[in-house]
């Protein structure tokens, strides 16, 4: 399997860095922190989303520890429930919603569309700074006792209830929500606005249109969760509002504005990961996407219905049956443009030269679990079974299958692929190659009982649960210890390719996007003069008679 | 097209070539860097309409299921000081509009002055608001802080109120519903008057940039969208006056 | 690059403080308009069982959009705007609508059969 490989290095013994780069054009701490540049700010986002991913990750060491034995042994129930909602605040807002557009996405949207920079290069950096300001707050509600509301903020659990941090953890979601619509908005806006000659919309490349997909979503989603949280607060602070039945209000319309935009926010957090596929999939089979126009419409299609399907997360909270119905139907209708993307992949595999470099075998991992994630969702949508289904550990293991099993491999996927071109070195490809395979293996061990032990009847959200689960619940722990490891290793190896990953070149996987014709790492400006853009998306043909056309010139001189 | 005045970018054609002191090193021209902020500022406001959306959805619920509390609520606002707010707010969008006007020309006094009017309506309608709650606190009808269900339990309590409307007393339990009224009146208003105080604010900001004569040398992208912003807080009051001082009177 | 390249042409509508005038005298008319209705109980309709129509939230509704659509159209300058622009606020409105409608359909439907 790895004999055949499309890599193709410079000669390392004349190879070098280029001296001018966005990394080396300044120095000192302030020049990052006053930064304009979309690429340092992808590297700020990148950091932090990392800090907080490894925050979050270990509470979920910690809730498998707690969960490897029946009894609440390891923490009392009520820090048990404080552990899961940290967990599920942390890696909901502070990673998953920023992981592929604030740092991937940062770095690529302009330069896929051939611009210096985004549009708007000071809100980009606003955006970064009300990311830290609303994680430090994060980090103070978990230190001055955390929240244990589930990350739904469920009231009037979190209004009346309960005795603990609701209004700092709503308040920096607020905030955190306010980063990514800024992100959103400053994508939509290049987009848009800032294509170079030549980049038509169906010359984008499908990175773009899932990432575009997925900031419509941010702009008409997150400013409901935004006063949707302020009306929960206020009800904290005041003791009067509109979701407390004690008051006369209602708390399905609580659960009515937070879905809306939480359902979407699914959508936020997956839509990215699908642009990373598309890149990698073509790159690595040396084909053109199947069905290029289906996959970038199933993109929008998928923002679109995002909006219609959100009272599926009702269903037994009471809602009106004919509203699940209605509802029920429109969710399934989502499945539509994900199979198209799930089949337009596989026919991109179909008949190509398929590779198995390390962002290639992340992405063969996603196509499998978010298949089995996205067809546990049907179950989940469809009224009868969700009944029994929900509030078990089969809807937590449907979400991870979809979030750590698609989207944590997608940015993973996305790292290895753009990481030559972002620091202008190659991580180390076998020992990756095997994190991505204990990856794949701890996630399955992890998550696959729990399917089975929610189709057991084990709830969710307990400290506690009958012996007769342990056995599964002891390899999902042993499984978490696994994927530990293979979430370990990326961030060894590639901290040791910084300074010692053989030099990369401008296009180390002979892709064709435009951030391939550029020196790696970029310049600040990402290109010496502005692109024209002269060939469809993923056009190898293209490729390969450029790169004649510069031999056949080397050989002249 | 005979109501306005078509100028192509008349005044930037000379200074094309030569990039222009405001033009932000990543646009390739002035007209992508206007239309880009512009493109900007109107997904902003998008975003704004979504933030006041879901307030709108909890009234309209709230009112149907406590319909007559809504309404008893309704009558203890004064229509006069509403109308008041109304026409002040729809004057200082009109002068708000007149400055981007006098921005695109280039008159810097005209924008001064319009900029100034802007800024004076706009601390006309928060001190008009200001009377509007301070009179609630006096009548204890602030949720969550100083409330009574006196007016609603016994409305011939509150004459003034009383022979205007002949409300009839409503039960405890709908007389406590009046307080989900008052409490979206204030969330409403709340949040619509600290869009104001924002606006305000960076009112007294470009007052002091325009006198440097910041916006009348071709450059009116800031001028144009903050009065984007302006409207926008203005169209948001025009609903909020409909839904809380009008529809319940009858 | 289509978009700009073409729009790059496009002229710049200055609209006149004429026009300006005009929309705000629409616009306090509708204001009195709209404060006079709510003296007159303009009464209601029914149309099937629990379903009515007041006409005095319909009446102060509609004026208030037609402002709203007067500051957008005129003070807002969305009609000499290119169309991403018209789009965008349309959409506004749209997911707005959706919120409400979707939301509503929970609300209408919850009591049926439960009578």
């Amino acid at each position: 399997m790895s004999a055949a490989t499309i890599l193709s290095l410079p000669d390392q013994s004349t190879a070098r860095i280029p001296k001018m780069n966005f990394i080396t054009k300044e120095n000192g701490l302030l020049s990052w922190l006053l930064t304009s540049d979309h690429k340092r700010i992808a590297t700020l986002y990148l950091i932090s989303i990392t800090f907080f991913f490894f925050i979050g990750g270990a509470l979920a060491g910690l809730i498998r520890l707690e969960l490897l034995t029946p009894q609440s042994d390891l923490m009392a129930a009520d820090t048990y429930n404080k552990v899961f909602s940290m967990h599920g605040l942390i890696m909901v807002f502070f990673f998953l919603v920023p992981s592929v557009p604030a740092t991937i996405g940062n770095f690529l949207v302009p330069m896929m569309v051939g611009a210096k920079d985004l549009a708007l290069p000071k809100i980009n950096l606003l955006s970064w700074y009300l990311y830290v300001i609303a994680g430090i707050m994060m980090i103070y509600t978990m230190a001055v006792g955390g929240v244990d509301t589930g990350w739904t903020f469920t009231t009037p659990l979190s209004t009346h209830y309960l005795n603990t941090h609701v209004v700092s953890a709503a308040l920096s979601v607020f905030v955190a929500g306010f980063s990514s619509i800024l992100t959103g908005l400053n994508f939509i806006v290049t987009i848009h606005k800032m294509r170079c000659p030549g980049m038509t919309w169906f010359r984008l490349p499908l990175f773009l249109w899932s990432n575009y997909a997925a900031a419509i979503l941010m702009v008409l989603g997150t400013p409901v969760l935004a006063i949707t949280l302020t009306l929960v607060a206020l009800e904290r602070v005041f003791h009067i509002g509109v979701f407390d039945p004690a008051f006369g209000g209602d708390p399905l319309l609580f659960q009515h504005l937070f879905w809306f935009y939480s359902h979407p926010a699914v959508y936020i957090m997956i839509l990215p990961g699908f642009g990373v596929i598309s890149e990698v999939v073509s790159t690595f089979s040396r084909k053109r996407v199947f069905g290029y126009t289906a996959v970038a419409f199933s993109s929008v299609a998928i923002a679109v219905f995002a909006f219609f399907v959100w009272a599926h997360h009702m269903f037994i909270m009471g809602i009106s049956n004919y509203a699940a119905l209605v509802f029920s139907l429109l969710t399934m209708m989502v499945a539509v443009p994900s199979a198209i993307k799930i089949f337009n992949w596989s026919f991109t595999l179909y008949k190509g030269s398929v590779t198995f470099e390390t962002p290639m075998l992340y992405s063969i991992g996603f196509m499998g679990l978010f298949t089995i994630g996205g067809m546990t969702g049907v179950f989940l949508g469809s009224t009868g079974t969700d009944i029994h289904l929900t509030e078990t550990y089969f809807v937590v293991a449907h979400f991870h299958f979809v979030m750590v099993g698609g989207m944590l491999m997608a940015f993973l996927s996305g790292i290895h692929f753009w990481w030559p071109k972002w620091t202008g070195r190659m991580y180390p490809e076998k020992i990756s190659q095997l994190a991505a395979l204990i990856t794949f293996i701890g996630f399955n061990l992890t998550f696959f009982p729990q399917f089975i032990l929610g189709t057991l009847g084990m709830p969710r959200r307990y400290a506690a649960y009958p012996p007769e689960f342990q056995v599964l619940n002891v390899f999902s722990t042993a499984g978490a210890t696994v994927l530990g490891v293979g979430y370990l290793l990326p961030i060894l190896y590639l901290t040791w390719s910084l300074k010692y990953g053989a030099i990369a070149g401008d296009n180390p996987w002979q892709a064709t996007g435009l951030e391939w014709q550029t020196q790696s790492p970029p310049l600040t400006e990402n290109f010496a003069e502005i692109p024209i853009m002269d060939h469809e998306a993923y056009d190898y043909e293209w490729l390969e008679k450029q790169n004649r056309a510069r031999q056949q010139q080397e050989e002249v001189v | 097209m005979s109501d306005s005045t078509t100028v192509a970018n008349n005044a930037l054609a000379e200074e094309h070539h030569e990039h222009p002191s405001y033009q932000r090193h990543h646009f390739e021209t002035v007209d992508q860097q206007f239309d880009a902020t512009n493109f900007a500022m109107w997904l902003f406001l998008l975003t704004e309409i979504m933030f006041f959306g879901g307030l709108f959805v909890a009234y309209m619920i709230m009112r149907n299921w406590y319909y007559p509390a809504f309404v008893e609520g309704s009558h203890q606002l004064s229509i006069f000081w509403g109308t008041a707010n109304t026409a002040v707010l729809i004057i200082s969008s009109f002068t708000m509009a007149m400055s981007v006007w006098s921005a695109e020309v280039r008159r810097k006094g005209l924008l001064l002055l319009f900029l100034c009017l802007t800024f004076l309506f706009g601390l006309v309608f928060l001190g008009i608001k200001g009377i509007e709650w301070h009179e609630k606190w006096e009548k204890f009808h602030v949720p969550g802080l100083r409330y009574s269900e006196q007016a609603f339990l016994n409305p011939a309590s509150d004459p003034e109120v009383y022979k205007e409307y002949h409300d009839q007393p409503l039960s405890p339990d709908m007389a406590q519903k009046t307080q989900e009224y008052f409490f979206l009146y204030f969330a409403m208003t709340g949040m619509h008057a600290l869009h104001m105080l924002i606006g305000v604010s960076i009112l007294v900001f470009m007052i002091i940039r325009a006198k440097h004569g910041a916006y009348t040398s071709g450059h009116v992208t800031f001028v144009e969208n903050f009065g984007l912003y302006w409207h926008f807080v203005d169209i948001i009051w025009i609903y909020l006056f409909a839904l809380l001082y009008l529809i319940s009177r009858h | 690059m289509s978009e700009q390249h073409q729009q790059h042409e496009q002229e710049h509508h200055i609209v006149s403080p004429f026009t300006y005038v005009i929309i705000l005298l629409a616009l306090l008319t509708g204001t009195a308009l709209t404060v006079l209705a709510s003296y007159f109980d303009l009464g209601e309709w029914h149309i099937a069982h629990g379903v009515t129509i007041f006409w005095n939230p319909v009446a102060a509704l509609a004026i208030a959009s037609t402002k709203m659509i007067l500051v957008v159209l005129f003070f807002m300058h969305v009609k000499y705007s290119r169309r991403l622009t018209k789009l965008t606020v349309a959409s506004g409105f749209f997911m707005f609508l959706v919120l409400i409608s979707m939301t509503l359909t929970d609300y209408m439907s919850r009591a049926w059969g439960r009578w």
